[in-house]
């Protein structure tokens, strides 16, 4: 309602303003007039409850096209309900709060909204009318007394007109409001409702993400793999038969050659190695359980594996577990100065438990590595728990589990 | 003078084959047939019956594991025709696999390995002979498969032999590796074998096949 309104905008919110009413009293009325028909005449029958349940949802979808159109007011949708056919569906309706609270909204509150805006129309109309007074008063015949009254009174319903005119945006403006509050509130979803479709959203969304993250390490695996991996193989390949070929070659001409294979050798183990840890074939293709030996082979201490796991988990789930395993045994070489280690993996019903213990010196603290955190909020991205257990001296034991499906991954 | 063996390969990387079609010929092997998937490989193989196939495990269409599913293909169908299988990975479950219907005339080796080319080639020879060539990595994967108690009874030494034999090195082989001699290798094979309750089994195929049994692989020989 600032004054710097431009004359366009003001005119095109007035005439939303003066829809909005309109249509209001129109399915207002409509509404409370249906109600009071079914009620008078089919009280209690099964087919009339379908049809009010149906009407109430008709009403409430034109309410919400009222609202989005001219009060620029987005009413959110109730959730759902489940049911095969229309029937149940219906009557399933009439089990949420969702449906009562519509349904009392057109049928107790939807009357008293009506009715303020059958008046403040009114006062849109009259004011409208008293101003343009001198413009048409002339169709009534002179004869009236009303019309007597006009030619020396007139000017009074000019001067009302204007004097209320300039309140009647911000009356239909205050109006608007009041009416997307109370709509709102009632029509749309309550805050609970609200709250879990949210829930549902960012579980559907995060599901995504990790999708999205899980996709892209393979795209970076299958690059590396055709690309870098392959030119360091070839160029090790090329540099070890020179090796083996070019044996008439001066001695430092050979150091060289020795030199330049054994560089290429580490390069690519260290490739490979980094590569693996972001994705392994092995997993896609045969499982966690297949998966896991080649971390454990790769640790350099002795590493036990023991998995029990018959049902195969989310890809997501699987990944994490793996990564799990990789990290924890990383952390293991890296801190815990143990001499074995052990890797077991279960399934019960629907939990993954996976358990990586060592006989190192223990004291790992959970804040203290960025290992550790990382891994916490990798197994917390699957909805998982991680356990540390690392008494000073030893033995450290994590311990994570997982839900071996992710819930919009159902 | 025998006829040189005669190879084929399959591996979908141009520059990796040219690579190691280089090592198969100064290996004296003659490569009769190159492909870049499995299916060229099948045929290259059903036509020329070659002594040894060295098939890469990712090939197209899929790239998974094509080269695994070939390498059990030709095992069954062609027995004459052994198979070396590289992979960037070596992975125990393809192993276990490749081993469980036939130990003989099997290898799986990581690519790299083809760099250092002598080792390579023994290995290629072993293989096309009818002897086994595994990965150490892929051995130590095995071991961490194993329950440890009958492992601890092994000293260091003896594991290191235990995983050469499972790579299916010959007695000379181990030897050659661990700067020791053949005798000193026999003793402590014997002494492993008594350790773990293994058959003394003669020849270094019977005893590989032992060793893989031992380890969780391996079905007939």
């Amino acid at each position: 309602m600032t004054r710097s309104e431009g004359r366009p905008r003001r005119l095109a919110r007035t005439r939303a303003q003066l829809a909005f009413l309109s249509t209001g009293v129109l399915l207002h009325g409509a509404a409370f007039l249906l109600w009071v028909w079914f009620s008078l005449s089919h009280a209690g029958a099964v087919v009339p409850v379908v049809f009010a349940a149906a009407g109430a949802m008709s009403v409430t979808w034109l309410q919400r096209r009222r609202f989005a159109a001219y009060a620029g007011t987005g009413i959110p949708r109730t959730p759902p309900v489940a049911g095969d056919s229309e029937l149940q569906r219906a009557r399933q309706r009439l089990r949420t709060a969702a449906y009562w609270r519509q349904l009392g909204y057109h049928q107790l509150a939807g009357p008293v909204l009506g009715l303020v805006e059958a008046v403040v129309l009114v006062l849109w109309a009259g004011s409208v009318c008293g101003i343009t007074f001198y413009a048409w008063y002339w169709v009534f015949p002179q004869e009236w007394a009303f019309t007597q009254w006009a030619n020396v009174d007139g000017w009074l319903l000019a001067v009302a007109g204007l004097a209320v005119l300039p309140f009647l945006p911000r009356l239909t403006g205050a109006l608007v409001r009041l009416e997307s509050v109370i709509a709102r509130r009632l029509l749309g979803p309550s805050r609970a409702e609200e709250l879990e479709r949210r829930v549902e959203d960012l579980a559907e969304r995060r599901a995504e993400t990790l999708a999205a993250a899980d996709a892209e390490r393979r795209r970076i695996e299958r690059d590396l793999h055709d690309g870098a991996q392959q030119r360091l193989v070839s160029l090790a390949v090329g540099l070890g038969l020179a090796k083996a070929t070019l044996t008439d070659l001066p001695p430092e001409a050979r150091a060289v050659i020795d030199e330049a294979h054994r560089e290429a050798k580490e390069a690519l183990e260290e490739l490979n190695h980094l590569v693996r840890g972001l994705h392994p074939h092995v997993l896609d293709d045969r499982g966690l359980d297949a998966a896991l030996s080649g971390i454990a082979a790769r640790a350099p201490l002795p590493v036990q594996v023991s998995v029990d796991v018959p049902e195969r988990a989310a890809p997501a789930v699987e990944a994490v577990a793996y990564f799990v395993v990789s990290e924890a045994l990383a952390n293991v070489t890296k801190h815990a100065r143990a001499t074995r280690a052990a890797v077991e993996a279960v399934r019960t019903g629907d939990t993954l438990r996976v358990r990586v213990t060592d006989d190192g010196r223990g004291g790992a603290d959970p804040s203290g590595g960025t290992g550790l955190t990382g891994l916490a909020q990798r197994v917390a991205s699957v909805d998982g728990t991680l356990a540390l257990d690392s008494p000073p001296g030893g033995p450290t034991v994590v311990t994570v589990e997982l839900p071996c499906t992710l819930p919009s991954a159902l | 003078m025998h006829a040189a063996k005669r190879a084929v390969i399959a591996e979908d990387s141009l520059l990796l084959r040219i690579g190691v079609v280089k090592v198969l010929e100064t290996a004296g092997f003659e490569v009769v047939a190159e492909s870049g998937d499995a299916e060229g490989l099948l045929r290259a193989v059903a036509e020329h019956r070659p002594d040894i196939a060295v098939v890469d495990v990712r090939m197209p269409p899929g790239f998974t594991d094509e080269g695994v599913r070939a390498a059990l293909v030709i095992r069954q169908q062609w027995p004459d025709t052994a198979v070396l299988l590289l992979s960037q990975y070596v992975e125990e479950r393809y192993a276990a696999e490749l081993l469980a219907a036939n130990t003989s005339g099997v290898g799986y080796l990581l690519k790299q390995r083809v760099a250092d080319v002598e080792e390579f080639i023994e290995a290629l020879r072993r293989v096309a002979s009818g002897g086994t060539a595994l990965d150490p990595q892929v051995v130590a994967q095995l071991l961490v498969r194993r329950p440890s108690d009958p492992l601890e009874r092994l000293t260091e030494r003896e594991r290191e032999v235990l995983s050469l034999m499972a790579e299916g090195r010959s007695n000379a082989g181990i030897a050659a590796q661990l700067v020791v001699s053949e005798s000193a290798v026999a003793k402590h094979i014997n002494s492993i074998l008594a350790k773990l309750d293994l058959p003394r089994a003669e020849g270094d195929h019977r005893r590989v096949l032992a060793v893989l049994r031992f380890l969780g692989v391996g079905g007939a020989a």
